[in-house]
């Protein structure tokens, strides 16, 4: 190549990337937060869910969640929980003709279920929509990976269905808020009613999803039934992918343990709890005893996919739609009314995420993070299910109280494949801000 | 090299330096995707010099390009947060993997010389997904955290003041920032300095070296000439470049999954060549825009955007035709890819360049440009 | 012990679905010389037969649901348990046995429309393209199936006749036993491969189709239209591998991916088998499978944690380099 041609590359070069760079300068200089929608004038949450992949009915349902709080907080349909719910003891500050004024507009994506795809579609969405908020999940994985994405790029991230430690743990991020409880949660609250129902004699096997979350939910429930008496006889990692785990199950059967604990979610529950069920688990007597199967973490959509193997079952919920509370019923009515059956777990949390959200800027005063997130931090808020719940500030992480089901032996319908057997008091699953460390960051 | 060679290399530049002018046009001007065109039609021309010369159908580069993310991770992990350690470190790495699995694989040809690379790089996902969690943390994918030693930033007392750290070039912040295209400009400069140098190879006496074990390797044999070693060395600057464009995705975005390394991520490296036009220059580069952006915006139409883009319409055919269409978008993107990819393979094996040829030459004017790209697409093996 | 041989019966087992998807793939190389990427599809579409049959077995009336209070809700009841109560619940209880009704002259179909529709335009194309094509294919069939059915798994019943174990441990003096369906599983799919060896041994279909894998020009020369034969072998190979994926699904509840995920691993079997290699495809679907399930063996696993994912692909290298022809691949196939 000749000197000329190449040198005229260079020059090209040097000159467009001069030209663009000045107004980029300019931009940013000018820019009080990251997509601040009083300047552009449009006012856009983006829900990131997984469309595809092994959690992506949980994703569905979580966009059904987002479309209706959306609509509520544009003032159509029948307003759901903003009928019931209160904020530091007032009720809400939202009065249903969008935030501040504006009229709230969406974007969706696709995550895949992977935190390579959820990345590029958040980045998308703040680069390209402008989003002020964006919220979703549905694995651990992908929120804490886009949670990191959110402190980056300076845009508040409302963390979905996400169930590890790790998320308000060593991973907490003050651009990342959990509504969802978590696996310490659901091993505090598990463990005194699997005592009860098959003794403090018990030797327990793990099966773990081999991420993130199936990591903390092992180790939670492990130190929680440990500390009723269990022995845990081995645990062994699965990978993600699986779906015939019936040679990791096999040597469950020899291995002298009488409970089996699945630390699975999604498809990985349904296959393993199904092929558990084949192999004879449930009738098989161990020690004198019936051997048990448990699911820490439940979902009404994985009951579904599971069908009948999930009769007698054990195992945690952060909510479920059969809850009598007055804020639980307004947005199962309206959810119902306008799909035609009930929301799940997810989207509940979802729902619930976009309202408090929404509020706090209204609360604020202002789309400005460096507002909003204190806003957030230390919230009390009531009447939206699971009794009064707390926002704490140290970690971002939600408490309220948790749901202990068991699968209903005799279900009347589809949705009521589930029986919830405790609500176990917030007081129960509270736990110290240090016991999983982390670092907040900046605002 | 001709002169319309360097006509090409001006035209491709030119593409890419103005990108940031062009793409709002076609709602493609955010760094995120730009960042996209650039390094995964690095990794297609990478890929092309491979299976466009020499006909070897490799089902497993996407390996090299996962093993680049995971190295180019490592270095901001242990070394420092500059971005030039680490492309550097991602290329090699991607070149010394290759060497190893091309050392193999390249003992077989054809059909089986695919499926081993397949195996090969089934096995390498594998063992990132969860037998070497402790170096790839598996499922969750590797990423930055605040205690990582970074002995050269420490040392030369580089902290961010709270949080995480984002990659630098030469103390310039790549991703910090709003709307900040320091990361484009990499990744567009150095997916041109690929394009360059994939056409001196093309161009090369290495380079008809290769075509010739394309059309008769028996044939070449006969003369005295081993193939092996030119395979390999192609198969090698192949893994550089896919090592290369993993280096440049981490350097963006630092994390790095094993989700890049399953098998049908080298199927979609397979069809960004194929779409475009293998054997081409062009063609690689332009059938990973268009998959990159079709994965961006078809994966994004929901069925309220159809609607809304039908709104025109009577209600009732209306909702009819937004069914339909919606089937084909948004979460079903993939069924579009997969039937145009069909249609591609069937009618116009030599891609969208061999449609653009067979368009200029139905104008009339086609002569002239064949020339300047030789589209010369032999069938593989 | 017991869990060696219960390990080894997993294998078994998995080894019969790869070797009923090894020896369609493989039947379809050694006459069409056609590389199916596709076929792992096809074991999922077997499957998603099973889903429909259950479907349909299943269509319903809405009644209306008088445990939801909160809004108007109904549940399903099929109208076989309206018409015919318990017996209706039985025939849907054994949907997925019933199933194979759909699942083999649907499969058949389909594979003979794709031979005559779209692989045959493929024989004098380059096995690169061939690759392709099919490659494309199975991610257009997949999403169709995805398109109908969603992203999720979908259970399909164990009849209640095959729910229990078999301790068949028993004659032995030893306290094993094993699911009666999986046990099922492995005695019909040895039976298909009996069927097929049969089919191709004792036959004069099969003794022109064999004639036709040896010299396909000189079966032509003799004026014999080996062309219409070979479509019906494409035809048998997805049927063969409709019945692999639709007698799996009470194992292993379907999803659209399961195609692909399948894909990959009966390659594997195919090319250390030998390409073109009936026998050699059986014997090492079941090798691998079982090698598969013998190393997940905790006292194994422990040591090399792991191994057991990438167990099979180790072997693979291990054979392509050192038997180049795999186990019992003949000379000649798929070496241009």
């Amino acid at each position: 190549m000749s000197k000329f041609s190449r040198r005229q590359v260079l020059q090209g070069a040097a000159a467009t990337g001069a030209a663009l760079s000045t107004p980029m300068v300019l931009n940013a200089a000018s820019h009080g937060y990251t997509n601040d929608p009083t300047k552009s004038g449009k006012l856009v949450f983006g829900f990131n869910v997984p469309q595809t992949g092994p959690y992506s009915e949980e994703g569905k349902d979580e966009l059904r969640a987002y479309e209706l709080a959306v609509e509520h907080i544009n003032g159509e349909g029948d307003g759901g929980m903003l009928n019931t719910m209160t904020v530091n003891g007032e009720g809400p500050a939202l009065k249903g003709n969008g935030v501040l004024g504006m009229k709230l507009n969406y974007v969706t994506g696709d995550t895949q279920t992977k935190s390579d795809a959820a990345r590029a579609s958040a980045r998308k969405m703040i680069e390209n929509e402008g989003v002020i908020m964006f919220s979703g999940g549905s694995s651990s994985g992908v929120a804490i990976a886009v949670q990191g994405l959110a402190q980056e790029k300076k845009v508040v991230f409302m963390c979905g269905l996400t169930h590890s430690n790790d998320t308000t743990g060593k991973d907490r991020k003050r651009y990342g808020f959990r509504h969802f409880f978590n696996a310490h949660m659901s091993g505090a609250a598990l463990a005194p009613v699997l005592k009860n129902a098959m003794g403090g004699e018990r030797r327990a096997y793990h099966l773990t999803a081999d991420y993130t979350w199936g990591w903390s939910q092992e180790e939670s429930i492990k130190n929680s039934t440990e500390a009723l008496g269990w022995e845990t006889v081995n645990a062994v990692r699965t990978p993600l992918k699986t779906s015939d785990f019936s040679s990791f199950l096999t040597p469950v059967l020899n291995s002298g343990a009488d409970v089996l604990v699945l630390n699975h979610y999604g498809k990985n529950m349904v296959d393993s709890l199904t092929q558990a069920v084949q192999l004879g688990m449930r009738d098989k007597m161990v020690n004198g005893k019936q051997l048990q199967i448990v699911v820490p973490l439940y979902s009404r959509l994985m009951a579904q996919g599971a069908g009948e193997n999930v009769k007698g079952i054990y195992g945690s919920t952060g909510w479920s739609w059969q809850l009598t509370d007055a804020g639980s019923q307004a947005f199962v009515k309206s959810f119902g009314t306008k799909y035609g059956f009930p929301p799940s777990q997810a989207a509940h949390t979802c729902y619930v995420q976009t309202l408090l959200y929404a509020n706090a800027c209204e609360l604020a005063g202002t789309f400005d993070p460096a507002a909003v997130i204190p806003t957030l931090e230390g919230m009390d808020f009531d009447g939206m299910g699971n009794g009064p719940v707390h926002y704490r500030a140290e970690d971002h992480q939600c408490f309220k109280d948790v749901l202990v089901v068991k699968g209903k032996d005799n279900p009347s319908s589809n949705f009521d494949l589930l029986e919830i057997v405790e609500v176990t008091p917030r007081a129960q699953v509270e736990y110290d801000t240090n016991l999983y460390a982390g670092d907040l960051g900046p605002i | 090299m001709r002169s319309t060679d360097y006509l090409m290399i001006l035209i491709f530049a030119a593409v890419m330096l103005t990108m940031p002018l062009w793409g709002p046009l076609i709602d493609a001007g955010y760094p995120d995707i730009m960042q996209r065109f650039a390094v995964f039609g690095l990794i297609a021309v990478g890929f092309n010099l491979l299976f466009g010369l020499t006909g070897y159908l490799s089902f497993g580069h996407a390996a090299f390009l996962g093993v680049g993310s995971y190295t180019a991770v490592w270095s901001f992990k242990l070394f420092t947060m500059d971005v030039i350690p680490a492309i550097i470190a991602s290329t090699i790495m991607g070149g010394v993997v290759a060497l190893i699995l091309g050392f193999v694989a390249l003992r077989r040809s054809g059909i089986y010389f695919s499926i081993l690379t397949l195996a090969f790089a089934q096995m390498m996902y594998s063992l990132a997904y969860s037998v070497l969690t402790p170096l790839t943390n598996g499922e969750t994918g590797l990423q930055l955290a605040l205690d990582d030693p970074r002995i050269i930033d420490r040392a030369m007392g580089i902290n961010p003041e709270s949080g995480l750290p984002s990659t630098s070039f030469l103390g310039f912040g790549v991703t910090s920032g709003d709307n900040n295209l320091l990361g484009y400009w990499i990744c567009a400069v150095i997916a041109i300095l690929g394009f360059y140098i994939a056409l001196r190879i093309n161009r090369s006496s290495f380079g008809i070296m290769l075509r010739g074990i394309k059309s008769n390797q028996t044939r070449m044999s006969y003369t005295g000439l081993s193939a092996r070693p030119y395979l390999i060395t192609v198969f090698v600057i192949s893994g550089m470049y896919a090592g290369l464009a993993g280096g440049l995705l981490a350097a963006v975005d630092p994390l790095a999954g094993a989700e890049r390394m399953y098998w049908t991520a080298s199927g979609e490296i397979v069809l960004m060549t194929i779409l475009g036009g293998v054997g081409t220059m062009f063609g690689p580069i332009l059938g990973a825009g268009i998959i990159k952006w079709l994965e961006a915006k078809l994966s994004t139409f929901n069925e309220s955007v159809v609607e809304h883009a039908l709104a025109f319409l009577p209600d009732s055919i209306e909702h009819s035709i937004s069914v339909v269409v919606s089937k084909f978008v948004g979460e079903g993107w993939h069924l579009s890819l997969g039937i145009i990819f069909m249609l591609i393979v069937i009618f116009l094996p030599g891609g969208v360049m061999e449609g653009l040829q067979r368009l200029t030459r139905l104008v009339g004017f086609g002569k002239k440009h064949s020339q300047g790209d030789a589209a010369v697409r032999a069938p593989a093996e | 012990m017991d869990a060696i041989i219960l390990q080894f019966l997993n294998g078994v087992d998995k080894g019969a679905a790869y070797a009923l998807i090894a020896l369609g793939l493989t039947l379809i190389f050694g006459t069409l010389g056609v590389v199916n990427f596709a076929h792992g599809a096809l074991f999922m579409l077997g499957a998603f037969c099973a889903v429909t049959t259950n479907t349909l077995l299943t269509l319903s009336q809405k009644v209306k649901d008088p445990s939801i209070t909160f809004f108007e809700a109904y549940i399903d009841q099929p109208y076989l348990v309206t018409w015919y109560g318990d017996f209706g619940q039985t025939i849907i209880n054994w949907s997925v046995p019933i199933s194979l009704l759909l699942a083999i002259p649907v499969m058949f179909l389909i594979g003979t429309a794709l031979e005559r529709g779209l692989i045959r335009h493929f024989y004098n194309r380059p096995h690169a393209d061939q690759i392709l094509v099919t490659f494309g294919l199975a991610i257009v069939l997949g999403e169709i199936a995805r398109t109908f059915y969603g992203a999720n798994p979908l259970p399909q019943p164990t009849p209640e006749f095959f729910r229990g174990q078999v301790p068949i441990g028993a004659p032995f003096g030893l306290d094993i036993s094993y699911p009666a369906w999986r046990l099922m599983y492995f005695v019909v799919g040895i039976a298909v491969m009996f069927g097929v060896f049969a089919l191709l041994q004792f036959t004069r279909f099969g003794m022109v189709v064999r004639a036709g894998m040896q010299d396909r020009s000189m079966v032509q020369l003799l004026g014999i239209n080996i062309q219409a034969r070979f479509t019906l072998i494409f035809g048998l190979a997805a049927a063969i591998a409709g019945i692999a994926g639709a007698l799996y699904t009470p194992t292993l509840p379907p999803n659209y991916e399961m195609g692909m995920e399948f894909l990959v691993i009966s390659f594997v079997v195919v090319v250390v088998g030998g390409m073109g290699s009936l026998g050699g495809a059986v014997l090492a679907g079941f090798m691998l499978g079982v090698l598969e399930a013998i190393v997940a063996l905790p006292a194994i696993s422990d040591i090399i944690p792991g191994i057991n994912q990438v167990i099979i692909y180790a072997v693979a290298v291990v054979v392509l380099l050192t038997r180049p022809r795999g186990l019992m691949g003949r000379k000649g196939v798929m070496e241009d």
